[in-house]
C-alpha cells in the first residue's frame, strides 16, 4: 500500500457565538469540530458521513484551509499546512481541490464554461498561451462527458448535471492530488448522480486522487469510499474501513443511521428493524457531558454521562468511540 | 370494496412563457383510494409537483390545468375558490418540502395550529390549544407545551416539518398530499415521520399521495406507485411489482441505478444515459426514447400508451407481447 499523503490530527474549529450580556459581550465557543484525527493514504477515499449540523462540511474546508483552524494540525506530504503563510499556501493549494454541492450556484453565471474550468490554469500557469489553454480546456470537457463545443455557453444553458461536470473539470485541470467533494451528487437527479459518481470514481483511479468525499447518502458512501468516518456534534464516533463500517458498525449512532436508510425494495423495507433515536440533535453551544451522543442513545448508561469515551479497536483500522463497543455487536 | 377518494383523470397542463408553451404533464390519469399510499417517482421536471399543485388548484398564473380531478362530489379543477378553500386545509391537505412555505414567520407555532382549528372547526381558544398541543405529541414532538410558544425559526427542520404535518393533520383530512416531505431532512427524522405517516394510513384510514424522487422512500410507504417521465404517467403499478418486475424500461433504469445499502459495491453504477427532454421540444414518439437501450423504429414515430402488459406501462415492448398473447 501506498505512503500516508494526509495527516489530519485533532483538528478543531471553534466559532465564538455571543450567548448574552448585552454590553460586556459574553461569548460561548461554538464547537463545529472538535478534536478529529486522521490519515489518508494516496488514491485512498475518505467518506464522511453524519446528519446535517455535524461538521462535515466544517472538516472538508478546515483540512484544505479554507478556514482557519482554532486547534491540532493539517499535514500534507509531510508540511504542517497549518503553520505556512499565505504566499507558501497558495503554492500547496495547488495541489487541492473542492467540489460544491450546489452545481449551478457555485459557479459564476456570466463566466463561460470554458473560462470557469480555465480560471486555475490562469492563476496557476500565467504563462500558459491562450490556445494551448483553450485546448487543455477541451480536453477536460471531454473527459467529465462535456461536448467541447458547448465551451462558450453559460452556466444557465446546463442542467443541474452538465453544471457539476464543469465544477469537476475546473477541480481537475491543475491534476490535483487532493479532493475534497463536499455533497457533490445530492442535488442531482437519481440517474444523473450515477453518472456524476462514476465519473468521479473513474477519475480518482485514473489520477491516483486522494479524496474526502462528504455526503448524507450512506449508499453511494459505501459505493465511493476506502474507509468512513461517521461524525457527531464535530467529533468522531467511528472510523472504520468500508467493509467493516458496513459489516460491522460497533457504534451506536453509526447503527442508528444506517438502520435509517430508505431501502428500495418493499418487502426489505417493511421487515427491518429500525433504532430508533430518541429526541433531536443537541445545541453545539451545549454539548452533553461525557459522550456527546448520549442524550439521543438507546444504550447509554450512567458512565456515558460521566465519561468521554476513549478511543477502542474492534478491528485493524477500525476506531470506535463508545464506552459500551463491545455490547453492541449486531448479528448480521 | 375500495373507495376513490381522488380520481384524476386526463390531466394535462400547460405552461404559457416567451419561448413557447410548456408541456408540464400530459394526459395523466390516477386515483387514490381511501386509507392508500400513492407514490409518485420520477425525476426533477417529469410533472410530480405540478400534477399535484393542479389538483389542488395552486398553480402559477401562466399555468393552464384541463381535464378533471373529483375529490368526493367536488371536481377539484372546476370548483370557485371559495369551495377550494373549505376543502384544503380541511379534508384535503399539503406538506411540502420545504416546512417555511406552510408556516407564517412571526407567527408562534402553536397559535398557526389553533388557528387551523378554530376556522375549519370552530372551536374556541381553550379547546383548540389542547388539540393542538395533542396533535403536537402525536406527531412526537417532545415537549410539545414548551415547544406550542416557539416561533418556526427556533425549532430545527425537523421539527418544523412535524410542525407542518400536525397542521396538515388537525382537521383528520381524508388525503394528504405530501410533495417530498423529507427530502430535505436527515435520515433519522425522514425515517420518523415515514414511520408516523404509516401509522396515520393503517390506523386512520388516512390516504396519501406521496410525491418523491426516492425510491427508498416510497418502498418504505407506498401501495400503489406511479412513475413519471417527461411529464407522463409511463408506468403505475403496486410496490410489489415496481420493484420486482418493473415493465417499463425506465423504471427498470431507475431502479438500477439507484446504489443500495445491501448490495456488495461495484466498480461502475449503471446509468441511464443522457438527461431528461425539455418539456418545450419534447422528442418524437416516446419521449424516453433518446435515452433507452431497447428503442426500436416504431418509438421514434408513434406514442405508446399507458396499457395493460405485465403492468400499467407505456412501452411497446410489453403491449405486443401482450397483444400476441405471450404473456
Ligand atoms: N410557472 C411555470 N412556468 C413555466 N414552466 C413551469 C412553471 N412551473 C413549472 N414549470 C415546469 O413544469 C415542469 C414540471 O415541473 P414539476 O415541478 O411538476 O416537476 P417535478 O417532477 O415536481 O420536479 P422536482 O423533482 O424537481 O420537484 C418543469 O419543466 C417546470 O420547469
Ligand atoms: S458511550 Fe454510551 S452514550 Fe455514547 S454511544 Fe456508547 S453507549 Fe451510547
Ligand atoms: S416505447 Fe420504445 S423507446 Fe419507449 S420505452 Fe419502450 S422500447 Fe423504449
Ligand atoms: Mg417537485
Amino acid at each position: 500500500m501506498s505512503e500516508t499523503v494526509l495527516e489530519v490530527k485533532d483538528l478543531k474549529v471553534h466559532y465564538p457565538v455571543r450567548t448574552g450580556g448585552l454590553i460586556v459581550g459574553r461569548y460561548t465557543p461554538l464547537k463545529a469540530l472538535d478534536g478529529v484525527s486522521f490519515e489518508l493514504k494516496a488514491g485512498e477515499t475518505l467518506g464522511v458521513v453524519g446528519e446535517s449540523g455535524c461538521g462535515k462540511s466544517t472538516l472538508g474546508r478546515a483540512v484544505l484551509q479554507l478556514l482557519t483552524a482554532t486547534g491540532g494540525a493539517v499535514a500534507w506530504l509531510g508540511r504542517t499546512l497549518t503553520a505556512l503563510d499565505a504566499k507558501e499556501l497558495k503554492a500547496e493549494r495547488e495541489h487541492m481541490q473542492i467540489v460544491f454541492q450546489d452545481p449551478l450556484a457555485s459557479l459564476d453565471p456570466r463566466m463561460t464554461a470554458g473560462d470557469i474550468i480555465a480560471e486555475p490554469l490562469r492563476n496557476y500557469r500565467p504563462a500558459m498561451s491562450k490556445a494551448e489553454m483553450k485546448s487543455k480546456v477541451k480536453d477536460m470537457m471531454v473527459r467529465v462527458g462535456l461536448h467541447p463545443a458547448m465551451i462558450n455557453r453559460y452556466p444557465h444553458e446546463f442542467s443541474g448535471g452538465q453544471c457539476q461536470r464543469i465544477g469537476i473539470a475546473r477541480a481537475m485541470i491543475l491534476d490535483p492530488k487532493l479532493v475534497v467533494c463536499d455533497e457533490p451528487v445530492s442535488a442531482l437527479d437519481v440517474s444523473i448522480r450515477a453518472q456524476v459518481v462514476n465519473l468521479l470514481m473513474e477519475l480518482q483511479r485514473a489520477m491516483n486522487l486522494t479524496m474526502i468525499f462528504i455526503s448524507h447518502d450512506l449508499s453511494i458512501v459505501r459505493h465511493i469510499s476506502h474507509r468512513v468516518m461517521v461524525l457527531y456534534l464535530g467529533k468522531t464516533m467511528e472510523i472504520a474501513p468500508r467493509d467493516a463500517l458496513y459489516a460491522d458498525p460497533r457504534h451506536p449512532y453509526t447503527q442508528a443511521l444506517l438502520s435509517a436508510v430508505p431501502v428500495p425494495d418493499p418487502s426489505v423495507a417493511r421487515a427491518r428493524p429500525r433504532i430508533p433515536l430518541a429526541g433531536e440533535l443537541p445545541s453545539p453551544l451545549n454539548p452533553p457531558s461525557g459522550c456527546v451522543f448520549r442524550t439521543r442513545c438507546p444504550r447509554a448508561t450512567a458512565v456515558c454521562a460521566a465519561l468521554v469515551p476513549p478511543q477502542e479497536q474492534p478491528g485493524a483500522g477500525h476506531d470506535v468511540w463508545c464506552h459500551h463497543w463491545r455490547e453492541t455487536k449486531v448479528a448480521p | 370494496m375500495t373507495q376513490r377518494i381522488l380520481d384524476i383523470s386526463d390531466l394535462n397542463v400547460r405552461f404559457a412563457t416567451e419561448d413557447g408553451e410548456v408541456a408540464a404533464v400530459s394526459d395523466v390519469s390516477l386515483h387514490v383510494n381511501k386509507g392508500e399510499c400513492l407514490g409518485i417517482v420520477g425525476e426533477s421536471g417529469s410533472g410530480k409537483s405540478q400534477t399535484f399543485m393542479a389538483v389542488m388548484g395552486l398553480l402559477a398564473a401562466n399555468g393552464k390545468a384541463t381535464g378533471s380531478a373529483r375529490f368526493g362530489e367536488i371536481d377539484l379543477l372546476k370548483a370557485n375558490e371559495h369551495t377550494l378553500n373549505t376543502v384544503r386545509g380541511n379534508r384535503l391537505a399539503m406538506v411540502f418540502q420545504d416546512p417555511m412555505t406552510a408556516l407564517t414567520p412571526h407567527m408562534r407555532v402553536g397559535r398557526q395550529l389553533t388557528e387551523v382549528l378554530e376556522r375549519h372547526r370552530g372551536m374556541d381558544t381553550k379547546a383548540a390549544r389542547a388539540e393542538a398541543v395533542a396533535m403536537m405529541a402525536r406527531v412526537q414532538i417532545t415537549e410539545p407545551e414548551r415547544r406550542f410558544a416557539m416561533y418556526p425559526h427556533e425549532l430545527s427542520g425537523g421539527l418544523r416539518q412535524r410542525i407542518v404535518l400536525a397542521m396538515a393533520l388537525l382537521c383528520g383530512p381524508e388525503l394528504v398530499i405530501a410533495d417530498e416531505p423529507t427530502t430535505a431532512l436527515d435520515v433519522t427524522v425522514q425515517a420518523l415521520i415515514l414511520d408516523l405517516m404509516r401509522e396515520l394510513k393503517e390506523k386512520h384510514g388516512t390516504g396519501f399521495v406521496l410525491i418523491t424522487h426516492d425510491l427508498g422512500v416510497v418502498a418504505g410507504l407506498a401501495d400503489r406507485v406511479a412513475v413519471m417521465y417527461a411529464g407522463r404517467v409511463v408506468e403505475n403499478a403496486s410496490v410489489a411489482e415496481i420493484f420486482a418486475a418493473p415493465r417499463h424500461p425506465y423504471t427498470k433504469g431507475l431502479l438500477a441505478c439507484t446504489p443500495r445499502l445491501t448490495d456488495a459495491p461495484t466498480a461502475v453504477l449503471p446509468t441511464i444515459p443522457g438527461q431528461p427532454p425539455n418539456l418545450q421540444k419534447l422528442p418524437s414518439g416516446c419521449s424516453f426514447h433518446p435515452r433507452c437501450a431497447a428503442v426500436f423504429d416504431r418509438c421514434r414515430a408513434e406514442r405508446p400508451a399507458l396499457a395493460e402488459g405485465g403492468t400499467l406501462n407505456a412501452c411497446f415492448l410489453n403491449h405486443s407481447v401482450a397483444a400476441g398473447g405471450a404473456a
